[in-house]
């Protein structure tokens, strides 16, 4: 079990609220991903679930027991850092135990438990090691495992992938959600990058200045965002925002287009203007388009095969059902 | 062309020779020391005996004779083991909990205890002499021990807690989230992750204890009294015995170099802490 309730939780640091009141709801079982940018509240929000920060006011629930007031180990639950906060003087297999040696397990299960999150985790042959012997994957690994053997009703990471490079992200995040799918224990997860928010959430929860922006499916968010910072925010790249005429033709403020939804034409089209870079990655190319009114730089994905440079005229036409429409608060027009 | 900086030969030079100039300056007074400890105190006093002279041991026999050096030096052992080990486990804790769970007035806090080093001790001399004699715990190996834990408890705090901060907190977090409680963290995270800083600072802790006077002089007379007090006790109305003097002395600094020679790596660590992070 795992749901985790925050009802009208706030933090203030000093003077400085930098959580308002904050309702969600996490269901058991869920994988919830708290995105948004730099300075957000993400984090401060997770660790007011583990415990790590106190609430300034209001209530944290996990399976219908207020834990408000509850140490960070009594919650049952199991945090994975940024920067995997192994400890450096003990090997990973002590590093793993650690947990249950504090819950007072019995040596034998210590060990089934160990050799079990080992091997799932690849860690077998590295047991002996001490954490400054093993590469940042690995460590991460290690990290997971310690949180894996105290079999918690949710698993909260913060950032976990940030300090790997970008192959081992992409590995571990696949890790990590396949890891989810065999378990299905609650999770949290923090993340800045809307990718992995995208790939691996089941709820996304979108944050801004510590205040709930929107929260559902990652397709729920990109194909119908609130507002136009989770228009801005969900999607790579980015999706084009367009203010002025051009959006007054719709009736809005703002339009907004995702960059796959506009068609690329070197002979006519709606509208008009410059290639200043084509980023090639062989699948795709991003073009960014200069000289739109309301928008410039415009980007624009197509194939892998178009051949535009620098300077060459380009002509865009977008596809009418797939634009989004925002009134001038930012809120979304149906 | 890059530009790239150069270092000069002389440059070099000039530092080596200026860093053996200080070293030896320091040492002249150690090695000034044990060589007159050598020498009859009647020769200590002879220019033409300056460094050619017949060697005795009979500063060191009349020290350990008629002086009873050993129960000296125990006392010095004890206070100041004793001293460094409580000064550690109140420090440790009160370290801990500043630079993990820091407040407002943590700042305020460390700044009040480094000024307590700024009183003058003969400022409190008197009060501290009757206190311990009224409540007749004046000349006790305690009485000792308290005050030179006490005394060195500022910059105890002060390297512990520039020691603890540099350990990410994650890992104290992670230690929370793992079920330890407070000493748990200390005991099993805190201490073993900062063996090397607590080292150096019980080290430097026990070399402040061991050289410390003002106070050992001052509250005691014969039981709990140290090695300083051996060394004070030389002095003669008659006049100062070089050669006696010089051999206490030596007997006195002799086991904090021994200490401080094997400790070295840990020594310089510990003084310079907080100058490299």
């Amino acid at each position: 079990m795992g749901r985790i309730v925050l009802d009208k939780v706030t933090k203030n640091f000093g003077d400085t609220q930098v959580i308002p009141p904050l309702d969600l709801t996490i269901e058991d079982g869920e994988f919830a991903v708290f995105v948004g940018p730099s300075g957000c509240g993400k984090s401060t929000l997770l660790r007011l679930i583990a415990g790590l920060e106190d609430c300034t006011s209001g209530r944290v629930m996990i399976d219908g027991e207020d834990v408000t007031e509850v140490s960070p180990s009594k919650r049952g639950l199991a945090m994975v850092f940024q920067t995997y906060a192994l400890y450096p003087h003990m090997t990973v297999r002590k590093n793993i135990a650690f947990p249950m040696r504090m819950a007072g397990m019995s040596e034998e299960e210590q060990n089934t438990r160990i050799a079990a999150a080992a091997e799932s985790l690849n860690l077998t042959d590295y047991l002996d090691r001490k954490p400054g012997q093993l590469s940042g994957g690995q460590r991460q690994r290690v990290a997971i495992g310690r949180a894996i053997v105290r079999d918690p009703s949710a698993f909260l990471f913060d950032e976990p992938l940030s300090n790997l490079d970008a192959a081992l992200r992409v590995g571990m995040r696949l890790e990590i959600t396949e890891m989810h799918a065999r378990m299905n224990t609650t999770m949290i997860y923090v993340t800045h990058d809307q990718v992995e928010a995208m790939t691996m959430a089941n709820k996304i929860v979108v944050l801004q200045a510590g205040v709930i922006e929107q929260v559902g499916s990652p397709l729920d968010l990109y194909h119908r965002p609130c507002n136009k910072f989770v228009a801005g925010f969900i999607g790579s790249p980015k999706m084009n925002l367009i203010e002025g005429a051009e959006a007054a033709k719709h009736g809005a403020t703002t339009i907004g287009i995702r960059p796959e939804h506009v068609e690329v034409s070197a002979t006519d089209g709606l509208w008009q203007g410059t290639v200043g870079v084509a980023e090639h990655l062989g699948s795709d190319t991003f073009i960014h388009i200069h000289g739109i009114d309301g928008c410039d730089p415009m980007t624009v994905r197509t194939g892998g095969n178009v051949s535009f440079k620098h300077g060459d005229t380009i002509y865009l036409t977008p596809d009418a059902t797939q634009i989004h429409k925002f009134d001038a608060a930012g809120l979304r027009i149906d | 062309m890059a530009i790239v900086a150069q270092s000069s030969k002389y440059g070099k030079l000039g530092r080596t020779v200026l860093a053996w100039t200080v070293g030896l300056l320091f040492f002249f007074p150690i090695f000034w020391l044990v060589l007159t400890s050598f020498k009859t105190d009647a020769d200590a006093v002879k220019p033409e005996f300056l460094f050619f002279f017949t060697p005795t041991l009979e500063n060191y026999l009349n020290m350990t004779e008629n002086y009873d050096y050993w129960r000296f030096a125990t006392n010095s052992v004890i206070t100041s083991v004793f001293a460094t080990i409580f000064a550690l486990a109140v420090g440790i804790p009160c370290a801990y909990a500043m630079a993990f769970n820091p407040t407002r007035a943590t700042k305020d806090v460390l700044m009040w205890m480094l000024s307590t080093k700024m009183l003058p001790a003969a400022a409190v001399l008197y009060p501290m002499t009757f206190l311990t004699k009224s409540i007749g715990l004046f000349d006790t190996h305690f009485m000792v021990i308290v005050v030179l834990m006490l005394i060195n408890l500022p910059i105890v705090i002060w390297m512990l807690f520039t020691y603890f901060k540099e350990i990410p907190k994650e890992i104290i977090e992670a230690g929370q989230m793992d079920g330890v409680n407070t000493w748990g963290e200390i005991k099993e995270i805190l201490i073993p992750l900062a063996w090397g800083g607590i080292a150096s600072t019980a080290l430097l802790c026990f070399i402040f204890c061991w050289n410390e006077a003002y106070w050992t002089v001052r509250l005691t007379t014969t039981e709990a009294a140290t090695l300083s007090k051996l060394i004070e006790g030389n002095r003669a109305p008659e006049g100062l015995f070089f050669g006696r003097l010089s051999a206490v002395s030596a007997a006195a600094v002799g086991p904090i170099i021994v200490l401080g020679w094997f400790c070295q790596k840990q020594l310089v660590q510990g003084l310079t802490f907080g100058a490299v992070k």
